[in-house]
């Protein structure tokens, strides 16, 4: 269900038509962007920013702190697993991704 | 990939499947079946099979697939409604990809299309919008389709058309709300599940109030969770933890998009151009109330449902599915006796079976490693 | 068959008109103008030959190896014209391709051209450039063929088939069913490219990218490798169904197990960024220019080398290994230790939007 990505907003394509350019990796594509502009500032200031595009329409704006706040809560739960692995083996083990089955 | 490949990253998934594996092992005790947690979502169904997951957990977890997959379960009869429109002369039919094809009584769309229906596949349903402009000759139906996420797109592009003036424009509406559907899986006395997993891309325009019901009402724990393995395996863990520490309540592992209260502007947009139909079907589970929508009185130029007249024969389900049961996580897909005999993706006959998202084409397909049922199926 | 080929010195007299019209057909002569002015000045660099079939050398080609390779394909890409190539390109590498991973040497190759009315001249003539073109790079020549004409509607603008000879050296035993557990997959580069350019050339989805097709003879760095790994057991292009379709018709047809490694499977970054836009598996995407070879564990590293070393194959990997699993079974091992099935699909790959 639902099929979104991240993108970025590279520029406005038609102010009045409420479109802009989203690039993802190298490819563009013209979005929808009235549901992330704020009403009553220009669209200018979405240049730059990074939008979960669903279906040709920008649909959230991608918050960079709680994804960083994110990413620091995974860092954490590694870390102090690395923690109790080096104190329960004397060492930190390596993480071997599975080869048999 | 910014904010993609963070999330893909096998180095943040080991501590995550250790401390999954020390809260199993402290859990495991004295229960007699594992945890079932229910991801409501097709596309994390899909995640799942893709990064091979559940190979990774252990076996006390168990993820049961939910009905969270729109081309699954829109029934038969709407599929035919569909290609009675697709199959009229002046029409061009616009649809997703992944609706092309699921079977209806006579044919899929993809079917109508090798038999000269002007069918074509579409992006957005801005395209659709587009080739309206492009032919103005012609009558473009969209198959609007999708859970509340796809649903302010199309309701966007109706609005769109109206204010372009656009008259040979319309939506062949199925979109459909999750909430009624959880709800009614919730009360179902025998449901197996411990815990969800919520939908990340619908929890952006609906924001998370909405679910509250599930931790009040029936004390299950769910978890808002993004759609990368990391953020797959993260939720899981919240999931855990509740479920460990005796609570129940929604919690958000997809800050990064949703925000607490949704999108307004999105809402506003499905405000403004939807109304609750009295009841809703879905393949595989049956009428539930106040769970799709349709256009409202004024659009109703872009209806396509009002504009021609469609037949609206009720199908049903194949008697031998047992879809339903494997909805609710009674039933695993390989344990059903159709399953990869008479159901199979080549020619589905249950709901689940349909699209890659859904769980017994995803078993099918990419087979969960661990399951024996694959012995038997080539 | 009709010799596409005519003395030097008789060209075409009248001017064409602008577009191709069922006279062109007929077997007069607005055909042989058509022809003349099309074909012949296109392929011009060729000796001519005014019978109906071309005729080979036979002495000549045994010197060569031992066994004849033939082999047919058609085209009928939508759009013809593409980012990195059009389909009269696509039909002389295609067939160049399929000789090459057999273990031959292309020798010449045949061309039907089956043309709707109505097509510009100007775009047939673009379609016979381009393949004299590619057929001289590969120094392949085209030295038979023929053209039709359809009404309007009876075929989609324009269908090509080219057919090829080839010679296959002695003692090279190369086969689809000759893998063996330990053997290493390799592919010449990058995958999904050509699915991804023609998906996006096609326009419906509005997608704007770079992306252009993979399009490329293959024989010469088909050369390299068995010059590198004498032992090499099968090869094949991955075309439709892409690197998936190749990796189940191996394990199938070996009777073996194969088992590849996400991290290894190489990627453009554009390409990736289109897949998931679009929910598209880039495994099942189709490649003109990439093959897939398995080598003898111990030739493994000279065979990447020499890959390597060519222009075609600087993005070489070795994406899998043939193993003793279960018969027929592709496993793919994810980036984070889990398995997945890389099966067959139904049909064709379609975007997955909801």
């Amino acid at each position: 269900m639902c099929l979104g990505i991240p993108g970025c907003i590279v520029s406005i394509v038609d102010a009045d038509a409420m479109l802009a350019s989203v690039d993802v990796s190298g490819v563009r594509r013209t979005v929808d962007v009235v549901c992330v502009a704020e009403p009553g500032r220009s669209l200018d200031e979405l240049v730059g920013a990074w939008v979960l595009v669903h279906v040709g329409f920008a649909m959230s704006l991608i918050d960079e702190e709680e994804a960083a706040a994110t990413l620091k809560v995974l860092h954490e739960i590694g870390e102090a697993q690395s923690e109790i692995e080096a104190m329960r083996t004397g060492s930190v083990e390596p993480f071997h991704p599975s080869t048999t089955h | 990939m910014r904010y993609v490949d963070e999330f893909r990253d096998p180095a943040l998934a080991r501590g995550l499947i250790r401390e999954i594996g020390a809260i199993a092992a402290r859990m495991e005790r004295g229960r007699d079946r594992p945890f079932a947690i229910m991801e409501v979502c097709g596309g994390h169904t899909h995640a799942i099979f893709r990064y091979g997951l559940e190979d990774l957990l252990p076996d006390v977890i168990e993820f049961v697939h939910g009905p969270g997959c729109p081309v699954c379960v829109l029934p038969m009869g709407r599929v035919d409604d569909c290609v009675a429109i697709a199959e009229r002369p002046e029409v061009i039919f616009a649809t997703f990809g992944d609706a092309m094809r699921v079977p209806g009584s006579r044919k899929s769309l993809l079917a109508a299309k090798a038999d000269g229906a002007d069918v074509r596949m579409v992006y957005s349903p801005l395209d659709a919008l587009a080739l309206a402009r492009r032919n103005p000759d012609r009558e473009v139906v969209f198959f609007g389709l999708g859970f509340e996420t796809t649903m302010p797109s199309t309701a966007l592009t109706v609005l769109r058309a109206a204010r372009e003036g656009v008259t040979n424009f319309s939506v062949f509406c199925n979109h459909i709300t999750i909430i009624p559907t959880l709800r009614a899986l919730l009360e179902k006395p025998d449901l197996g599940i411990d815990a969800f997993i919520g939908p990340g891309h619908v929890s952006m325009v609906i924001g998370m109030a909405p679910y509250r019901f599930i931790a009040e009402e029936f004390g299950k724990p769910m978890v808002v969770s993004g759609f990368e393995p990391i953020d797959l395996l993260q939720s899981l863990l919240m999931v855990l933890r509740q479920l460990e520490e005796g609570r129940a309540a929604i919690e958000n592992q997809y800050a990064r998009v949703v925000p607490d209260a949704g999108n307004p502007q999105a809402m506003g947009a499905v405000d403004e151009v939807y109304e609750l139909r009295p009841t809703f079907e879905w393949r595989g589970l049956g009428s539930i109330a106040q769970s799709g929508v349709r256009l409202r009185e004024p659009y109703a130029q872009f209806d396509a449902e009002r504009r021609f007249a469609v037949p609206e024969v009720q199908v049903a389900d194949p008697a031998a599915c047992r879809c339903g049961e494997v909805l609710t996580g009674q039933m695993k897909p390989w344990a059903c006796p159709m399953f990869g005999t008479a159901c199979t993706p080549e020619a589905p006959l249950g709901a689940l079976m349909v699209s890659s998202e859904g769980s017994c084409a995803a078993y099918y397909q990419y087979g969960g490693m661990r399951q024996p049922h694959l012995e038997g199926v080539a | 068959m009709n010799s596409l080929f005519l003395p030097p010195g008789r060209v075409a007299r009248r001017a064409l008109p602008k577009s191709v019209t069922l006279a062109h057909g007929g077997g007069g002569t607005a055909m042989r103008d058509l022809i003349d002015e099309i074909f012949v000045s296109a392929f011009s660099e060729r000796p001519v030959a005014l019978e109906d079939q071309a005729r080979i050398d036979l002495a000549a080609l045994a010197g060569q190896g031992d066994r004849l390779a033939f082999t047919t394909d058609g085209f009928v890409v939508d759009p013809l014209f593409f980012p990195g190539g059009d389909i009269g390109k696509l039909a002389v590498c295609g067939t160049i391709n399929d000789l090459a991973v057999g273990g031959a040497r292309p020798v010449a190759l045949s061309c039907a051209a089956i043309i709707e009315e109505g097509l510009p001249v100007e775009t047939l003539r673009a379609v016979a450039q381009s393949m004299a073109e590619a057929a001289l790079a590969a120094g392949v020549p085209i030295v038979t063929g023929d053209t039709k004409v359809v009404a309007r509607g009876a075929c989609d603008k324009l269908f090509l088939t080219t057919t090829g000879v080839g010679v296959v050296r002695a003692g090279l035993e190369i086969g689809i069913g000759r893998a063996r557990p330990g053997d290493v997959i390799v592919v010449n580069g990058q995958l999904g490219d050509h699915g991804a350019a023609i998906l996006n050339a096609r326009g419906d989805l509005a997608l704007e990218a770079a992306i252009e097709s993979d399009c490329a003879p293959l024989h010469d760095i088909i050369d390299a490798l068995i010059a590198a790994a004498p032992g090499v057991r099968s090869m094949r292009d991955a075309t439709r169904g892409g690197v998936a379709a190749v990796l189940n018709e191996l394990a199938e047809a070996s009777g073996v197990g194969v088992r590849v490694r996400e991290t290894d499977t190489p990627v453009r970054a554009d390409v990736q960024g289109f897949c998931e836009i679009l929910g598209l598996d880039p495994l099942y995407l189709a490649n003109e220019g990439k093959f897939v070879a398995v080598v003898p564990p111990e030739q493994a590293e000279s065979a990447l080398a020499a890959l390597r070393g060519h222009p075609l194959g600087q993005g070489a990997t070795a994406i899998g290994i043939v193993t003793d699993g279960r018969p027929g079974r592709v496993v793919m091992e994810t980036r984070f230790g889990g398995e997945r099935i890389v099966d067959m699909l139904v049909g064709d790959q379609l975007p997955r939007i909801c």
